[in-house]
Formats: structure tokens, C-alpha cells, sequence
């Protein structure tokens, strides 16, 4: 098996991984009161994973379309960092770069990072994983929407579970450090003070916002070492 | 009203893909802009946890089958369960919860 043919397999492998995460999201889409199409529509257009399910999650708890809107942009915001780190590997122009922007997600950019030895595995890798992903993530929403559609109250299979699951699942590869933990510790605190008090909605931007800006002042604190916590003591 | 959250929310997130393509190197390669970027989304991923776990229908705090469902998926990701079992976990364990009427 020649070098490209392993990166490409290793991408549809990674694909067909993210097809069954997509079959829950078709799922869990329904049970947020949206319609088999608009889940499509998610799944198609904004094709971003987290960002579709806070968009969801947002409009299955009774929240506004701009808190649903901003919720899925800020889980967005990472993929402008991806798309400039591609834009130095792919040099795309024109519809190219469309389409390389649509596909700049999590896998694509992350199986691209590990084959930056070369280039153009990197390149291989970025095209295969994306588009593979994209086809296949959409083939599970369209799989879990139907399916969902079946099955009647989603709350009887518990599928309102599956959505914080999924958050769950989404955030734990993330806490690899203390200052992803203290951030997450503080957001789910201030969303639980703040849910009662706010529209719905709105608790979530609020609770997301302060606790990006704690946790960067408690990596400032830390970065300062021992000799701060003296002067406290 | 759903499709405009859908349509908002898609050209929102494609714009900010296509944000990076365009964009000059000196705004983003800053090291603040890198931290902000890398905790937004756990900060946001953990403040959608409780709000999907605790709010009843109501928008007040409610505990009930969900909760369940939370905690079989916490033991889950601990064993290294894959995503989809971890969300089919949760669900079961919800579904059980209610159906054995121990939790609404």
C-alpha cells in the first residue's frame, strides 16, 4: 500500500467514526423540536459538530434564534484558526477555497497536522478526511433524523439525556489541562447560578463568556509561578 | 423561527472558516488571541452541560431521569468508551429511569 493510499484509508476510517456520532446528532436534532430538513440543513451548511448541537441545544430549551446563533458561533470561532493554519499548506484560490473553508473542521485540520512532514500528505490527508467526513456525517443525520422519526416521544428513549451526553463526551478530550478544567468548572457553575435569572438561551453565552475570561486569568496567575501564591500567603 | 437559528447559525460558522483563509497573519498569530481561542470551546461545551441536565420545560432547575443518564455517561468516558456508546449509555440509562418510574 503506497503512503497515499494509507492517509486515505486512515480518512474515510475517521469519517465513518464521525457517521455514527452523526446518527445521534440526526437523532437528538428531532427530539429538539427541529424537522428531519433542517437537521440536513445544519448537517450541510454549518457542518461543524459541537456548533449544530449547541445550536440545538439552545432551541430545545426554549431559547431565542440569536442566543441559538451565537452559542453555535462561538463554538465556531476555533475553526478560523484551523482555516489559517491550512491556508498556508493548501494555497487555495477561488471556489477551491470555498470549499476547503467548508471542510476545515476538527478532523479534517487535525489528520492534516499529522502528516505535516510532507506537504502534500498533509494536503491528501486534509481533502480525504474532509470530504469523507462530510459526506458520511451527512448520511448519519439523515439516518438518525429518519430513525428518530419512529420512534415518537424522544423523551420515553431518553434522548433528551444523549444531548448533555454529547456535550460531555465533546468537552472530555478537551480538559487535558488545568486551566481547561478550572474554565469548565466555572462555566458549569455560573450556568447553573445564572439559568434561573436569565432567558433561556442567554445563561449559556453569559456562563461561556465569563469562564473563558477566568480561566485566562488564572493561567496568568499560574504562569507566575510560586512566588505569587507567597505574596498571598 | 428554527430556520432562521439554522440559516443565521450556518452563515455564521462558515464565515468564520472562511475568516482564516483571509485574514492577515498578524491578527490571529498573536499568543492571547491563540489562549482565548483554545478555551472557548470548553467554556462553552461545559456551560451547555448543565443547562441540557437541570432545566425542565418550565426554564427552572429540575433533577430527573436526565441526571441518571449524565452520570453513566461520566463512568463512560472514565472506561474509554467510544462517542456513540457513551450517548447510547446515557439514553438507555435515562429511558430505564423513567420507565421504572425511580426518576421523572
Amino acid at each position: 500500500m503506497t503512503e497515499r493510499a494509507t492517509i486515505i484509508r486512515d480518512s474515510v476510517a475517521v469519517g465513518a467514526a464521525t457517521a455514527a456520532y452523526g446518527i445521534s446528532f440526526g437523532a437528538v436534532a428531532i427530539a429538539s423540536g427541529l424537522s428531519p430538513f433542517q437537521a440536513q440543513a445544519l448537517s450541510g451548511l454549518m457542518f461543524t459538530g459541537a456548533s449544530q448541537f449547541a445550536l440545538i441545544g439552545v432551541i430545545g430549551t426554549g431559547g431565542g434564534a440569536l442566543a441559538a446563533v451565537a452559542a453555535a458561533a462561538f463554538l465556531g470561532v476555533r475553526n478560523s484558526l484551523y482555516g489559517f493554519h491550512m491556508a498556508t499548506i493548501l494555497h487555495v484560490r477561488g471556489a477551491q477555497r470555498l470549499a476547503a473553508a467548508q471542510v476545515t473542521i476538527d478532523e479534517s485540520t487535525g489528520m492534516a497536522m499529522g502528516h505535516e512532514d510532507s506537504p502534500a500528505n498533509a494536503r491528501t490527508a486534509f481533502w480525504a478526511t474532509g470530504i469523507s467526513v462530510f459526506v458520511l456525517w451527512n448520511a448519519g443525520t439523515l439516518l438518525g433524523s429518519l430513525g428518530a422519526g419512529l420512534l415518537g416521544d424522544p423523551a420515553r428513549w431518553g434522548l433528551d439525556a444523549a444531548i448533555p451526553a454529547a456535550f460531555l463526551a465533546l468537552l472530555w478530550p478537551r480538559l487535558s489541562n488545568a486551566t481547561a478544567r478550572f474554565t469548565a468548572v466555572i462555566a458549569i457553575i455560573l450556568a447553573i447560578i445564572a439559568t434561573p435569572l436569565l432567558p433561556p438561551g442567554v445563561p449559556i453565552l453569559v456562563a461561556g463568556g465569563c469562564a473563558v475570561g477566568l480561566g485566562i486569568a488564572f493561567e496568568h496567575r499560574r504562569n507566575r509561578g510560586p512566588h505569587s501564591t507567597q505574596v498571598n500567603e | 423561527m428554527i430556520w432562521v437559528a439554522v440559516l443565521g447559525g450556518s452563515i455564521s460558522c462558515f464565515a468564520l472558516k472562511l475568516l482564516g483563509y483571509v485574514i492577515p497573519e498578524r491578527f490571529l498569530a498573536h499568543p492571547n488571541i491563540m489562549r482565548v481561542t483554545a478555551l472557548i470551546p470548553v467554556a462553552f461545551l461545559a456551560a451547555l452541560m448543565p443547562v441540557q441536565t437541570l432545566i425542565g420545560g418550565d426554564g427552572q432547575l429540575v433533577i430527573d431521569a436526565r441526571l441518571a443518564g449524565m452520570l453513566v455517561a461520566l463512568i463512560a468516558l472514565i472506561l474509554r468508551v467510544p462517542f456513540l456508546g457513551v450517548i447510547v449509555l446515557a439514553s438507555v440509562t435515562a429511558a430505564l429511569t423513567r420507565a421504572t418510574g425511580l426518576m421523572p
